[in-house]
């Protein structure tokens, strides 16, 4: 029976292994970055959420929607963690429509605390329109809506390392992807080559370059730490409670640790004077 | 012999009773969450104030707005509506209370009051009774000038709900 | 077991209500005195957490059911409000959504321990046949949640299983838009499917009582295969062993269950359900939910359309008949040398056609996907018939006692042989 399981790892190897060896080269896939909400002790950064927040606010905001992004979010604890008070300033001012009011007509007010984050655009035919065609798509939870492709021993081994960052990998990647095309691609009009898109040909032109955004903490004003807190800020705004999330996560596991101990223990007594 | 016997029970029950304890612990605190998840939600937390702006209401004009879900009225009160809510003994009253502790200082003109029959949660029609104030369709309450209960089932005045000035025309409710 | 309980409760009052509804006395008979070969491994306590897995599940999703709405153009943002906004939210619907791909865990262990020891066999044939209805409805209802958040993958998944009664000839397409409400996957779509993932829980729980009042009307099988002699030499009580037992085995997996909720919450899921539905762009890939994914191979590796439905109808139905099918007279394993290395290639097959439906339907994928099909059926419909001709089973011990007496004087070889952990 032995080699019967042995023959059969054999063959399982070779049906998991040999696809996934080819299909590497293929495309150059994220690297894969460290990131301070990695791992069972990760918490996210708050001064890098904050920086993150301002590049998102003055550079990806001007075309992409985060419809689930609240403006009260912006003061909660493990985020951003502005003040009350910092945060009702940015939301003051934003023009927000509302009504009808007495008269029936829409009318426009600063934003408030419990106001989403307002869309570019009002409609999505209308960012298209002005994107050339190409919907800019939410980033409400676009850090866990795109993944970059893991072959057969990394999904595995992924389960145990708890790798959940495929998504900011991605956007870091995506952000500082955009290069010359290589010698004999002809990239279409309206489109811009870069390493990491599915496809390579991506809408959105480069959007962020080397002291674009201006950080007053000293950080070091470039693409790539660009890059890294607004995919931080991402990750964030996708899975706002992640913080929480490990620290229950944590507690959870003790607890049943040693539950699981008693109970071994109990079960082991209970059994003592049964042959089984 | 019997000796050691008492002291494997004992060791035996300590075990089952800490099993059993630290089980419990384990049950009341998945339990809780799945409690926690029924109290309002932040959306619902986030609206939990509102913005009203008095200048457009006349007096003697009654609007109603909402806070919570819930209606509010907001009562322009003409001079002889408050004379007449201040004129009443308080002895007269259900449930006593003074007018002017029903308005704010300085701003006796404006009534605000939760629109919620304080019998079963109806909603009191305005201007309508004998009182000036409003009457309950529902079981007959009536409320004066002051959203005072007068007479009917209702035990309680019309709940004035916690909010301030921040201008002469403006008030912000919770 | 059966029969009237034997039950007597000492109260007065207790006397009078038993006299009237035999309620304690059912719960006795069946949770604590009910008599539990003594044999048994770890894999026998799969029952129990599926037990549990069924009551997360429900308990999780009546609540989840309480905050969500089944109307495509806000479902997707009433999971993002769910996540964001109620209290514990997020640990709720991980709960839930993670608690399927658990429960799914949990169910194939249960159906391969159920294989490997021959649980399927005379006298349990009703009890294994309500197991597979309980799968199917368990592959429904998990279905059916799929669509719910609203997502890519939960609008083109709809989609195309929906697609697969087209292939009924005549009927197909008059089914299929009578499946959706429309003529495509939509609204109505998703509210039916609402209504029925929180209808079907409730059946695969009365499924499970009868399954479980046929477990203990026939009694549980056992490493060895063999039948209780002795309720004395052979078993032992309900509680405390079978219950302490199984709940050390609860805990242990909620460890399990837990890594996933609290530190990879989405390993599980696929990234494109983040994505609000959108009629117009089908995702890249489509795959289903991991569990569906030999099926799916299956489904696939098949070039006609109708007769890839009907192989992949016919991997779950052919289930059904396997106690017909195998024809040896021995139940475990354990005792059949031949059919234990087949069992293990069946595995091995089943985990490659899991594998194989994850990949692109493309060049060697395909010619894999079909040598695994066609094996999956010669497994069960010409292996099995025949093993039970051809091979010589080991000899049986006389009892359960027996086994378990041997099994303590050559502990080294018991273990080196058998796969499982002993309890």
């Amino acid at each position: 029976m032995k080699k019967t399981i042995l023959l059969g790892a054999a063959a399982l190897a070779l049906l998991f292994g040999a696809p996934a060896f080819a299909a590497e080269g293929h495309d150059d896939l994220p690297h894969r970055e460290s990131w301070s909400f990695a791992g069972p002790f990760g918490t996210y950064d708050t001064a890098q959420l904050q920086r993150g927040f301002k590049v998102f606010r003055e550079v990806c905001a001007s075309c992409h929607s985060a419809n689930y992004l609240y403006f009260r979010n912006l003061a909660q604890e493990g985020g951003p963690h502005f003040t009350e008070a910092q945060a009702k300033a940015v939301a003051s001012e934003y023009q927000i429509t509302d009504g009808p009011n007495d008269q029936g007509e829409m009318f426009q007010r600063p934003g408030r605390l419990s106001d989403h984050w307002p869309a570019p655009f009002p409609n999505d035919p209308a960012a298209r329109v002005a994107n050339g065609g190409a919907l800019p798509p939410d980033l409400s939870v676009i850090a866990k809506a795109r993944a970059s492709h893991v072959g057969f021993p990394g999904f595995i081994t992924d389960a145990f390392t708890q790798y959940q960052e495929g998504g900011v990998d991605y956007i870091h990647a995506l952000l500082n992807g955009y290069v010359e095309a290589p010698e004999g691609v002809t990239v279409q009009a309206g489109l811009n080559y870069n390493k990491y898109f599915p496809g390579h040909q991506i809408a959105m032109p480069k959007p962020l370059s080397d002291g674009q955004v201006e950080y007053t903490d000293g950080t070091p004003a470039t693409l790539d730490q660009y890059s890294r807190d607004v995919a931080a800020f991402l990750m964030w705004a996708a899975e706002p409670y992640l913080d929480t999330r490990k620290r229950i996560g944590f507690q959870v596991f003790v607890f049943l640790i040693v539950l699981s101990g008693l109970l071994y223990f109990t079960k082991k007594k209970v059994w003592k004077n049964v042959a089984h | 012999m019997a000796h050691t016997e008492t002291t494997q029970t004992t060791r035996r029950d300590f075990l089952y009773i800490a099993t059993g304890a630290v089980g419990a612990v384990g049950v009341a605190g998945m339990i809780w969450p799945f409690v926690a998840q029924l109290q309002p939600d932040a959306s619902v937390l986030a609206l939990s104030t509102t913005e009203v702006d008095l200048s457009p209401i006349q007096e003697g004009q009654i609007i109603t707005t909402q806070w919570r879900g819930k209606p509010i009225f907001i009562f322009n009160r003409a001079p002889k509506d408050i004379e007449a809510a201040r004129a009443v003994q308080l002895s007269q009253l259900p449930d006593p209370q003074l007018d002017q502790d029903r308005v704010k200082k300085g701003h006796d003109n404006w009534l605000v009051v939760v629109g919620i029959c304080t019998h079963l949660g109806c909603v009191p029609l305005g201007h309508q009774g004998n009182y000036d104030g409003w009457f309950c369709p529902c079981h007959g309450s009536q409320y004066d000038s002051s959203g005072r209960v007068r007479v009917g089932p209702a035990p309680l005045n019309l709940a004035v709900p916690p909010y301030a000035f921040n201008s002469d025309t403006k008030i912000t409710i919770g | 077991m059966e029969g009237h309980s034997t039950y007597q409760p000492k109260n007065k009052v207790a006397r009078w209500f038993e006299s009237r509804l035999p309620l304690v006395g059912l719960v006795h008979s069946s949770a604590i005195a009910y008599p539990v070969p003594k044999n048994l491994n770890y894999f026998w306590t799969f029952g129990a957490i599926l037990t549990l897995m069924l009551v997360v599940q429900i308990v999780s999703g009546v609540v989840l059911a309480m905050h969500y709405t089944a109307y495509a153009p806000v479902s997707f943002a009433r999971v993002e409000h769910i996540m964001r906004d109620v209290d514990f939210g997020w640990m709720i619907r991980y709960i839930h959504a993670n608690g399927a791909s658990m429960f799914f865990i949990a169910v194939y262990i249960h159906i391969f321990r159920g294989l490997y020891y021959g649980s399927y066999k005379a006298p349990r044939e009703v009890l294994w046949i309500l197991g597979v209805i309980i799968y199917i409805l368990m592959m429904a209802t998990a279905f059916m949640g799929y669509v719910l958040p609203w997502g890519q993958m939960s609008y083109w998944g709809a989609t195309v299983i929906t697609n697969l009664f087209s292939a009924i000839p005549y009927i197909g397409e008059t089914i299929v838009q009578w499946l959706w409400g429309g003529y495509s996957v939509g609204d109505p779509t998703l509210n039916r499917f609402f209504a029925l993932h929180y209808l079907l829980p409730f059946m695969i729980a009365g499924v499970v009582i009868l399954h479980i009042w046929a477990l203990h009307h026939v009694g549980q099988n056992n490493p060895d295969g063999i039948d209780v002699k002795s309720i004395a030499k052979d078993t032992v009580p309900f509680t405390p062993y079978a219950t302490i037992k199984d709940t050390f085995a609860m805990v242990v997996f909620l460890l399990f269950f837990s890594w996933f909720i609290f530190y990879a919450p989405n390993y599980m899921g696929h990234p494109d359900n983040y994505i609000p539905a959108n009629p117009l762009s089908t995702p890249a890939h489509i795959v289903p939910e991991w569990y569906f994914l030999p099926f799916y191979a299956i489904l696939r590796s098949i070039p006609d359309k109708l007769g890839g439905v009907i192989c992949m109808f016919g991997a779950i139905v052919v289930l059904l008949f396997l106690p017909w099918l195998d024809t040896s007279k021995v139940r475990s394993a354990r005792y059949r040398p031949l059919y234990r290395q087949f069992f293990w290639i069946f595995g091995i097959v089943a985990v490659g056609l899991g594998y194989l439906g994850s990949q692109p339907a493309e060049g060697g994928y395909v010619i894999a996907s079909r040598i695994l099909t066609a094996y999956y059926f010669v497994h069960f419909i010409i292996i099995l018939p025949v093993l039970g001709f051809i091979e010589r089973p080991k000899p049986l011990p006389a009892s359960i006692a027996d086994a378990v007496l041997a099994k303590g004087g050559a502990t080294v070889v018991a273990g080196a042989s058998a796969p499982q952990t002993k309890g």
